[in-house]
């Protein structure tokens, strides 16, 4: 590699230590000689087991609607494509309270489809199910956005050759299209799922907080800090540990993303 | 969401405004004979309990219309967040807390002796027009309806966990939270049938109506006021706090529906 200027690693020197200083700043404060004991708590280990649990089916919900999402994407053209991605992929830098009165006011009893819902016998207020929307909605476009990257990258060949040979739509996606893009997917996924994992602001703002039914981790964490703050640090920690081994996953040095 | 940021604007303390040696500090027992000579400029920056919020900005200022020379810097968060910043070095001349206990969690930094202000008391918060049929606490334990209560680890938790043993109630709440302001949250946008909340949080609360009950007594916590170490305005910080404990401070925390602290019997034991 070339060589560079003293100040742009100075700059670099400054950028790496402002995101580590925190990571320290928690190991700092933790008791890690009773780390254990307070993992091993209820409170924690309930709302970690939550957590796992609820950002997984938010991550199956990712998959099975985000990739058709990505794919119909991808077939759209010009500014239709623009403006829909644009749109799709707001929940990304929406403000997770803003994602969460939105959610309120669509799936809430007295939202949209509250009534809907309710007559349905599907009430989401209060319930788990309010947290796996919460989460797979801030989540999908981790999926929608890797599995459009992935198609926007192929040109289309091996798909038209299987046409020649007589394959039908559904067969040349599950065989030739699907397996192409397969690594995006589970990148999309694994992203999806650590997004999941770390949600707190729509989760807070649409599902509330309560020990086994709506409380994650986060939320946990959030309450912990009053009441025990090294208990808070504690699964900070382990959401912290999920949180880099993910990354670590999903971003393997030499992997290729995109065909 | 945060308000606790706010503590970081807060931060930025006017160095050297005063040097005050504690055994010439004034105490003006009557606000309402505020002295008329001339005061050293200072600032003072005034941590308050978020159920504070309106009162003390009034409050903060009268005070500053009638002491030109000094300005009071607001910063309001929950008293235990407060309490952590003051103990992690925040530049804080006055502490208002909502309970005794997070005033004992500072207490390292008081200077001189904490004082109680003002109690309060917890009240049922509804939907406007009362959907769920509330009429009183026992009605609450209704399995249908949807019934939301701060954490039993925060302050309004715990006296949420006080009240029902009090009673003889036991709620199954669909959201216990931390703090009052997410339990109104949850009030105002019809989701929850009904909350318990403070008497002054439905002051600043709209679509939302009170439902009061027997028994809320037992949970009546107290409001501590203190001027800290880790200021660096004694004096103006004292004028302050004398001024809330006065005639002006009495009448506006009863406008906003604080109680006085002598008049309920007080949470002594503060803790969860």
């Amino acid at each position: 590699m070339a060589r560079l200027p003293r100040w742009l690693i100075l700059l670099a020197v400054i950028a790496a230590a402002f995101a580590v200083l925190p990571l320290a700043g928690l190991a700092s404060r933790a008791n890690w000689a009773e780390l254990p004991d307070q993992l091993a708590s209820p409170a924690s280990r309930t709302a970690l087991e939550l957590s796992l649990r609820t950002a997984a089916a938010a991550t199956g919900l990712c998959v099975v609607f985000g990739v058709p999402l990505g794919f119909a994407l991808a077939a759209l053209r010009g500014v239709t494509r623009a403006v829909l991605r644009a749109v799709l992929l707001a929940p990304l830098v929406l403000p997770p309270v803003v994602s969460g009165l939105g959610l309120l006011y669509a799936f809430g009893r007295k939202g949209l489809l509250g009534e809907t819902l309710d007559a349905a016998g599907l009430p989401v207020a209060f319930t788990t199910a309010a947290v796996v929307l919460a989460q797979a909605f801030v989540a999908m476009p981790f999926m929608v956005v890797s599995v459009e990257a992935s198609l926007a990258a192929r040109d289309g060949r091996l798909e038209a050759i299987a046409a020649t040979l007589g394959a039908g739509r559904s067969r040349i996606l599950a065989a030739v299209t699907l397996p192409g893009i397969g690594v995006a997917v589970g990148m999309g996924a694994v992203l999806a799922f650590a997004r999941s994992l770390g949600e707190f602001g729509a989760t807070l703002t649409f599902a509330g907080s309560l020990e086994g039914v709506t409380r994650t981790a986060p939320l946990q964490i959030y309450l912990a800090r009053e009441s025990d703050p090294q208990a808070a640090v504690a699964l900070g920690l382990v959401l912290v540990a999920l949180a880099i081994l993910i990354v670590a996953a999903a971003a393997r040095p030499g992997r290729r993303v995109v065909q | 969401m945060k308000r606790a940021i706010l503590a970081v604007a807060a931060s930025f303390a006017l160095a050297g405004c005063s040097t005050t040696d504690a055994a010439t500090t004034h105490r003006v027992t009557d606000a309402t004979a505020s002295t008329p000579a001339p005061e050293e400029a200072a600032t003072v920056d005034v941590y308050a309990a978020a159920s504070l919020t309106d009162v003390f900005t009034q409050i903060a200022d009268e005070y500053m219309a009638e002491h030109p020379s000094i300005e009071i810097r607001l910063t309001f968060a929950g008293s235990a967040d407060l309490a952590a910043q003051i103990n992690e070095g925040a530049p804080a001349d006055v502490f208002a807390s909502a309970n005794e206990k997070q005033m004992t969690v500072a207490g390292d930094h008081i200077d001189g002796e904490s004082e109680l202000f003002a109690s309060n008391t917890l009240t049922i918060a509804v939907p406007a027009g009362n959907p769920g049929g509330v009429t009183d606490f026992a009605s609450l334990a209704n399995p249908n309806l949807a019934v939301v209560v701060c954490a039993p680890e925060v302050p309004c938790g715990a006296a949420a966990v006080k009240v029902e043993k009090a009673l003889g109630v036991t709620l199954s709440p669909a959201s216990e939270l931390t703090n009052v302001t997410d339990v109104l949250g949850s009030v105002a946008s019809g989701e929850a049938d009904a909350g318990l909340v403070y008497v002054t949080d439905l002051a600043r609360a709209k679509g939302v109506e009170g439902i009061s009950f027997t028994g809320s007594e037992v949970a009546n916590t107290s409001y501590p006021i203190a001027v800290m170490t880790t200021g660096d305005a004694a004096d103006a910080s004292r004028g302050f706090v004398d001024y809330v404990l006065g005639a002006h401070g009495q009448a506006a925390l009863a406008a906003a529906g604080f109680a006085r602290p002598g008049s309920v019997a007080t949470d002594a034991s503060a803790g969860k």
